[in-house]
């Protein structure tokens, strides 16, 4: 392996090299710097004489003198099983103090796009527990659902209550109640979140006894931004490889995928590029694809890659680039809302532009239960209908409103109090979902609900206006 | 797609100078623009985009890590073309025609580089049946044959229109591989079922036609309210979340086109596999065969090479065209153009191209009326009639409609169907915003309609769209006063178009039977909900309130009829208005 001293420029997070051999796109560079540090980076672009190189641990240190090993090979991840359970950084060295890893096999981590001919169609129902997202926005297996949230919000909370709680009821009776089986695993990488934040997930993941069937990969606030663009791509080939080689339902856990746009941009800066929207580069959809469309479940294998990428919307606007693009890949997104947060409703899920594009499949007889869909659909229009009124009530008052609307106000009270708000702790399946859901239905007639078929309101429709849950979920 | 055979068509190979992402330069490479060369070692498949001097800049259609400079560059010295023939339908492909199934039998379940595969296959055989006989003189585009290809499709086989044409020699009648001769000319040219064409130069036709046929697209609002020609161009517009996909997919299973081309284009994988386990269960609902045997679909995901993304459209317009030469009515859906105007923008990028507005590069308004323009009604070079219509779906940033893609867009296509994120929000679906969305088709479509369904359904038309505009003026003013402040007739008119809303314009596309709605069912929906309109507004100048007026059992049952089976419908509709009637009339 040659070795070069022949560095031309050092530029943000760039360093640009002389070379006489050819060297490949993509391939892992190491930088030794005079007081003997190593730094690893990646070739971003090779021309005949010359690569500029990404720095993922910051240039820091690199002087002209410093010596570029080019590895001849691009980035890799070392898998194994025995990775469940561990702790690593950004780049995938254990910091942990545990053993070192013995793995496998070493996976190029850019990974190859799934052929969409091998895949399987998502429709697994996973409980998460949460009505909000079980009964209006229900995941399921190998589907990419992010959460959009604000600076400040509790989007980790939820998080973490869905890395809890998620099961697949049928699995749930063979297994018992909370070890779903070595089946389940989650694999978290975390981009530069602060220590405090990555601190809170350790102790619930070490409180809950969860991170013995998880991974985690830890890019903190203070780490280098570039390796921020490798971290994900570490946790989705270990994700990957747990699901298609060894049969795990992996979860994967992306925070915060802003911090991830953020680290793209610095590089593309550094790198003069023509930028596109808000500076970002305009091939950030073609990279955050890459990402997100690394969840799913391919044929006749086991596991599945289920991924909740959280990301930070600037300003708590959705038209930003991040969110706007993030949301044309993924099926669907949750939204944590601030009004519902301070009026202290837990999880603050706001249904009304929340979505899961894959719901559909995944519920209804033989999956969930028949009158799902007919339910969530009622309440969206309803809960739609009581949240317009609102703006009117400001307006002229309740009185002035008819006896119909007056129902559909409380209705959305209701709603927000009853269903949304069940703490972070609180695991309601979903039966419980859907009887709530019947039990707040009960406050309008029954001419009133035309997005369910007679049949199913005939058998779930309580009896009096109030009250019947119990009554119903006998059945 | 077609790799090189002739040996003389082989021009000198070259050596990578630089690799960054998909944008790969040569130097001493002799080739022309778009010339498909094969990089590197592993032969990636790639296409020349800009020659300066020595130096030749490529944009490769697979994955680039690990390729260096110093690699050889084999230049095929052929445009990057697809081959056409019987095999198209019901088959899968990626964005320049490789065949994904054919792909993952050779690599498994992840795409892999370097792997090539012909678009059809050429060691199956086909039963071919002349439809000329020796000393005939055919001319270019003339149909020789036909080819059963599926179920439902009779592939003809066609003289390539680059050829001169001439006395017919020799027929071969019975089962070919696609390339063998079928027909042979007396200038020596061979006729095999395979031709070739490149895909960035549309095939040659004798006239465009003003379009006077609609596509039915068996969705109420499309059909009735906005409707598309046969060879018509639309654009459908929408944020994310709006349930564009869900409307083109319907479009897709129920437009009445002979030949479907459905491009994913920057799609998400898991949406694609369902369109490519759905499509082969579905039944085409006039045929009753598979959907799968008149459908070709292009899937290049999101996370599917850059470039390809970019040629996937072209490749896709040049298998409708095949198809329309035929005489075919084709049906063409891009799902979403702005990907593919992303891909464009993402490779100016990296050839440091001067950029246009948002980074779009300055040539975006020209490709997209490029692309739309080869949509129409024609009449081909061999005397037969056939259209491609174009659906194209535009994914506006932030849901922003003054964006260069949305905008240049519009400026070309005469349907806009607006999706709207808060009618989706709401659950109404399909969420096309009736105030937003126009047709320019309406004029000459009406006859059509007229003779085909009802005389009174351009009337039947002005009075939805009257009601609904009258509705979204009154709801600026509920908007502040309440329902209840406004005159009766007003609210009368607030309650009938909410039907209108409800029972006509929403449609679940996931119920049996209102999927798809006929257009002679769509206008029925329409004049229950009229009928009930005149008889109630008759109620309410007898001087019935307007709460009894709306209170009436039978009304809510206007909802009911867009899921009562079509041949139920009449009954259901004649003993509605009965009863609307009966109730109305006891009033006064």
């Amino acid at each position: 392996m040659k070795e070069y001293q022949t560095i031309t420029e050092i530029s943000g997070p760039l360093v640009f090299a002389e070379v006489d051999e050819p060297i490949g796109y993509d391939e892992i560079v190491e930088i030794e710097t005079p007081n003997g540090d190593t730094k690893r980076g990646q070739v971003l672009e090779s021309s005949d004489g010359l690569v500029s190189i990404q720095v993922f641990e910051g240039t820091e240190g690199i002087d002209r003198k410093s010596s570029v090993r080019f590895l001849g090979e691009t980035m890799k991840m070392p898998v194994t099983e025995d990775l469940l359970g561990r702790v690593l950084d950004g780049s995938g060295n254990p910091i942990d103090g545990g053993p070192e890893i013995v793995p496998d096999e070493r996976r190029d981590i850019v990974g190859a796009a799934i052929n969409p001919t091998a895949r399987e169609y998502p429709e697994e129902f996973i409980q998460t527990g949460v009505s909000a997202i079980d009964g209006m926005n229900t995941l399921v297996r190998g589907q990419k659902l992010p959460i959009f949230s604000g600076s400040g919000l509790p989007h980790n909370e939820l998080a973490l209550q869905i890395a809890r709680q998620a099961t697949v009821p049928e699995e749930e009776e063979e297994a018992g109640e909370d070890d779903e089986g070595s089946e389940f695993a989650v694999v978290f990488g975390a981009m530069g979140i602060t220590a405090e934040e990555a601190n809170e997930f350790m102790e619930d993941f070490e409180r809950t006894g969860a991170l013995e069937r998880s991974v985690v990969f830890t890019n903190l606030a203070d780490d280098p931004a570039v390796e921020r663009t490798v971290t994900p791509r570490l946790a989705l080939t270990t994700a990957e490889y747990l699901a298609f080689d060894k049969g795990y339902h992996v979860l994967v856990i992306l925070t915060d995928m802003t911090n991830y746009c953020e680290a793209l941009r610095e590089i593309g800066a550094a790198r003069e590029e023509v930028p596109g929207r808000r500076g970002y580069p305009g091939y950030m959809y073609t990279d955050l694809a890459q990402l997100y469309e690394r969840a799913g479940r391919i044929e006749g294998r086991d596991g599945s890659v289920t991924q909740i990428p959280i990301l930070t919307m600037p300003g708590d606007d959705d038209t930003h680039p991040i969110p706007d693009l993030t949301g044309y890949i993924t099926e669907g997104q949750i939204y944590i809302d601030r009004d519902l947060n301070s009026q202290g409703i837990t999880p603050p899920i706001n249904v009304l532009p929340s979505l899961s594009r894959l719901m559909d499949d995944g519920i209804g007889e033989g999956l969930t239960r028949e009158d799902h869909g007919d339910v969530s659909d009622q309440m969206y229009a309803a809960y739609a209908e009581g949240e317009d009124l609102r703006d009117l009530v400001n307006i002229v008052g309740r009185e002035a409103l008819s006896e119909r609307d007056n129902t559909y106000l409380d209705f959305a009270d209701r709603f927000e109090e009853e269903f949304v708000d069940q703490g972070f702790d609180t695991n309601r399946d979903i039966e419980d979902t859907l009887d709530i859901g019947w039990d707040l239905l009960g406050m309008f007639p029954v001419e009133e609900l035309n997005r369910i078929d007679e049949e199913l309101i005939e058998k779930y429709y309580p009896e009096s206006e109030d009250e019947t849950a119990e009554e119903v979920a006998a059945d | 797609m077609s790799q090189s055979t002739d040996t003389d068509a082989v021009r000198e190979d070259g050596v990578i100078e630089s690799v960054s992402g998909p944008v790969v330069t040569a130097t001493d490479l002799d080739a022309r623009m778009n010339d498909v060369v094969y990089v590197g070692e592993e032969g990636l498949m790639g296409e020349v985009i800009e020659i300066e001097g020595n130096l030749t800049t490529i944009q490769v259609y697979e994955e680039t890590s690990n390729v260096a400079p110093g690699e050889p560059v084999e230049n095929t010295g052929e445009p990057l073309s697809v081959d056409l023939g019987p095999g198209m339908l019901d088959s899968i492909y990626d964005g320049v025609q490789r065949p994904l199934t054919v792909l993952e039998d050779k690599m498994g379940a992840f795409l892999d580089r370097g792997v090539d595969a012909p678009g059809i296959d050429l060691e199956k055989t086909w039963a071919f049946e002349p439809e000329v006989e020796e000393g005939d003189v055919v001319e270019p585009g003339d149909i020789v044959g036909t080819v059963p290809e599926t179920e439902s499709i009779d592939h003809k086989v066609m003289v390539p229109p680059d050829y001169e044409g001439g006395e017919i020699v020799a027929v071969e009648n019975g089962n070919h591989t696609v390339e063998q001769t079928v027909v042979e000319l007396d200038n020596g040219e061979e006729i095999s079922m395979r031709q070739e064409w490149p895909v960035r130069e549309a095939r040659p036709s004798a006239d465009k036609k003003t379009p006077r046929t609609p596509l039915v697209t068996g969705q109420r609002v499309q059909d009735g309210l906005f409707p598309l020609a046969k060879g018509g161009t639309a654009a459908i517009p929408g944020p994310f979340g709006s349930g564009k996909t869900v409307t083109q997919q319907q479009l897709a299973k129920w437009a009445d086109a002979d030949i479907v081309v459905y491009i994913g284009c920057g799609e998400r994988g898991n949406e694609m596999t369902e369109v490519i386990d759905d499509f082969p269960e579905l039944e085409d609902p006039v045929t009753g065969k598979p959907l799968m045997s008149r459908t070709c679909l292009i899937a290049n995901t999101s996370n599917m090479p850059v470039a390809a993304r970019e040629s996937c459209v072209y490749t896709g317009i040049t298998i409708a065209e095949f198809y329309r030469d035929m005489g075919y009515d084709v049906a063409l859906m891009a799902d979403s153009t702005s990907r593919w105007a992303e891909a464009m923008r993402e490779i100016s990028s990296r050839l440091e191209e001067m950029p246009g507005e948002e980074g779009y590069p300055a040539y975006l308004a020209a490709r997209l009326s490029e692309f739309y323009e080869r949509a129409g009604y024609f009449e081909n070079i061999n005397d037969t009639e056939g259209s491609v219509t174009v659906v194209g779906a535009v994914s506006p940033p932030g849901g922003d409609f003054s964006e260069p893609v949305t905008q240049n867009t519009l400026r070309i296509v005469k349907t806009f169907w607006a999706l709207d994120a808060d009618l989706a929000e709401r659950r109404h679906f399909p969420s096309i915003n009736w105030n937003e969305s126009y047709s320019l088709y309406t004029d000459q479509l009406d006859p059509w309609f007229e003779d085909n369904v009802a005389e009174d359904w351009p009337e039947q038309r002005q009075w939805a769209v009257d009601v609904l505009d009258e509705e979204d003026e009154l709801q600026e003013i509920v908007q502040l006063v309440g329902k209840d402040a406004l005159p009766e007739d007003q609210q009368l008119t607030l309650e009938v178009a909410r039907y209108i809303r409800e029972a006509f314009l929403q449609q679940n596309a996931l119920h049996d039977v209102d999927t798809n709605c006929p257009p002679e069912k769509t206008y029925l929906i329409l004049q229950a909900i009229r009928t009930y309109n005149d008889e109630a507004f008759e109620a309410l100048d007898a001087g019935v309130p307007v709460d009894e007026v709306t209170n009436i059992d039978a009304a809510p049952r206007l909802n009911r009829i867009a899921t009562t089976p079509d041949d139920e419908a009449d009954e259901f509709v004649a003993d509605l208005e009965a009863d609307v009637k009966d109730q109305l009339r006891d009033l006064y």
